[in-house]
């Protein structure tokens, strides 16, 4: 039933992708939201996963592909949940700290400050 | 060759750069600021205006601001207040009716974003002929000072997650250091509807939608600020409601 509702999305994509094709409008590519382009993308994922792992099509695949695709969302999720806690924490590691633009802000607040009461600011 | 040489120059002549400061309770920061900005665009010989837009603020910054006009002239501080706080989308709308540049600058006037990168900003947009060019503190030489582990976690977090999701092509979308074509902020600020980091974002999401080229300067932010105002709990949950929001319907 689950499949069915996707296979039914993906048709769906699939069509309006289609028809706006033949009214020349690739203009549907720039007016789909992230999300729409997400949802997309998921559920043609998610209708191959489906076709290789319970053989929708009936192309007798060799087990092996059948073993390989079923535990596949989850292998993915967490590749992703991997790459995701890596990358963000090399990039906190890296964070660059800028101890010489500080230090040269307060020199030039110093010298503004002065400049300024020449000038004739009353702070 | 005369001719083109004269064509060059009065290019020159004809870009002036105004910098939007919206300000509130700035009455310590805004002479440093102002001192810095004179001094840099002084050394990089471009024509500038500063338009400092009050909001009211309880402090006397306003009167600071009117001192500053005398010392430095009405030609170069515009003041132009408003009443009240009424946030930054309608002070940039207000700052840019009353700006003769063709280039608006917009930056924070808590000398958290620093004059002497305005230089490099001009020098980007004219390399590439950018639409805008933003200030990034995640690429480069960009940084922070004044941030602790915590604070740095949330902040590269909240990049990771908006880069995954809105894909925007810019390393920094919450920073708000940028200059821009006076005709596209004036553009952009008409289409976006949302409020503080989400704002920032949503100017470089549709400045995308709306085939705008965007271009990167690394800088650095000094904050000073942090240690007083923590970031806390509501902003963190506003800003995922924002982000997607932004997701749902750019």
């Amino acid at each position: 039933m689950f499949l069915d509702m996707l296979f039914l999305k993906y048709k769906i994509s699939c069509g309006f992708f289609i028809y706006n094709l033949a009214l020349h409008r690739p203009t549907i590519f720039l007016t789909m939201t992230k999300l729409l382009e997400w949802l997309l993308g998921v559920s043609l994922i998610g209708v191959a996963w489906g076709l290789v792992t319970f053989d929708l099509l009936d192309l007798k695949f060799p087990p092996q592909y059948r073993e390989l695709a079923w535990p596949m969302p989850v292998y993915l999720l967490v590749a992703f949940g991997c790459y995701s806690l890596a990358t963000v924490g090399y990039r906190v590691a890296m964070f660059n700290d800028c101890e010489d633009a500080a230090k040269e802000l307060q020199a030039q607040i110093k010298e503004a400050k002065e400049d300024l009461k020449k000038k004739g600011l009353k702070m | 060759m005369a001719s083109r040489r004269g064509n060059a120059k009065t290019e020159k002549q004809s870009d002036k750069y105004s910098v939007l400061l919206p300000t509130y309770n700035e009455r310590e920061n805004l002479p440093l600021i102002v001192w810095l900005l004179v001094k840099y665009f002084g050394e990089s010989k471009y024509d500038y205006e500063i338009i400092v837009i009050d909001d009211g603020s309880p402090d006397g910054t306003l009167q600071i601001a009117e001192q500053l006009q005398k010392i430095y002239g009405a030609d170069r501080i515009l003041l132009r207040p408003r009443a009240q706080k009424l946030g930054l989308g309608t002070a940039y709308i207000h700052g840019i009716k009353h700006a003769s540049g063709n280039f608006v600058i917009i930056m924070d006037a808590d000398l958290s974003h620093h004059p002497k990168f305005i230089a490099q900003f001009i020098e980007k947009q004219k390399e590439g002929g950018y639409d805008l060019v933003s200030g990034t503190r995640y690429r480069g030489d960009g940084g922070v000072y004044g941030w602790d582990l915590r604070r740095k976690l949330i902040s590269r977090g909240a990049n990771f997650i908006t880069q995954v999701l809105l894909r925007p092509g810019a390393s920094d979308l919450t920073g708000s250091f940028r200059l821009y074509k006076k005709d596209v902020l004036e553009k952009l600020v008409e289409q976006c509807v949302s409020k503080g980091y989400v704002f920032q974002m949503e100017m470089i999401v549709r400045a995308r939608q709306l085939g705008y080229t965007v271009g990167e300067v690394p800088i650095s932010f000094v904050d000073r600020v942090y240690g007083e105002s923590k970031l806390g709990g509501n902003e963190i949950v506003s800003f995922l409601k924002g982000l997607l929001t932004l997701f749902a319907t750019t």
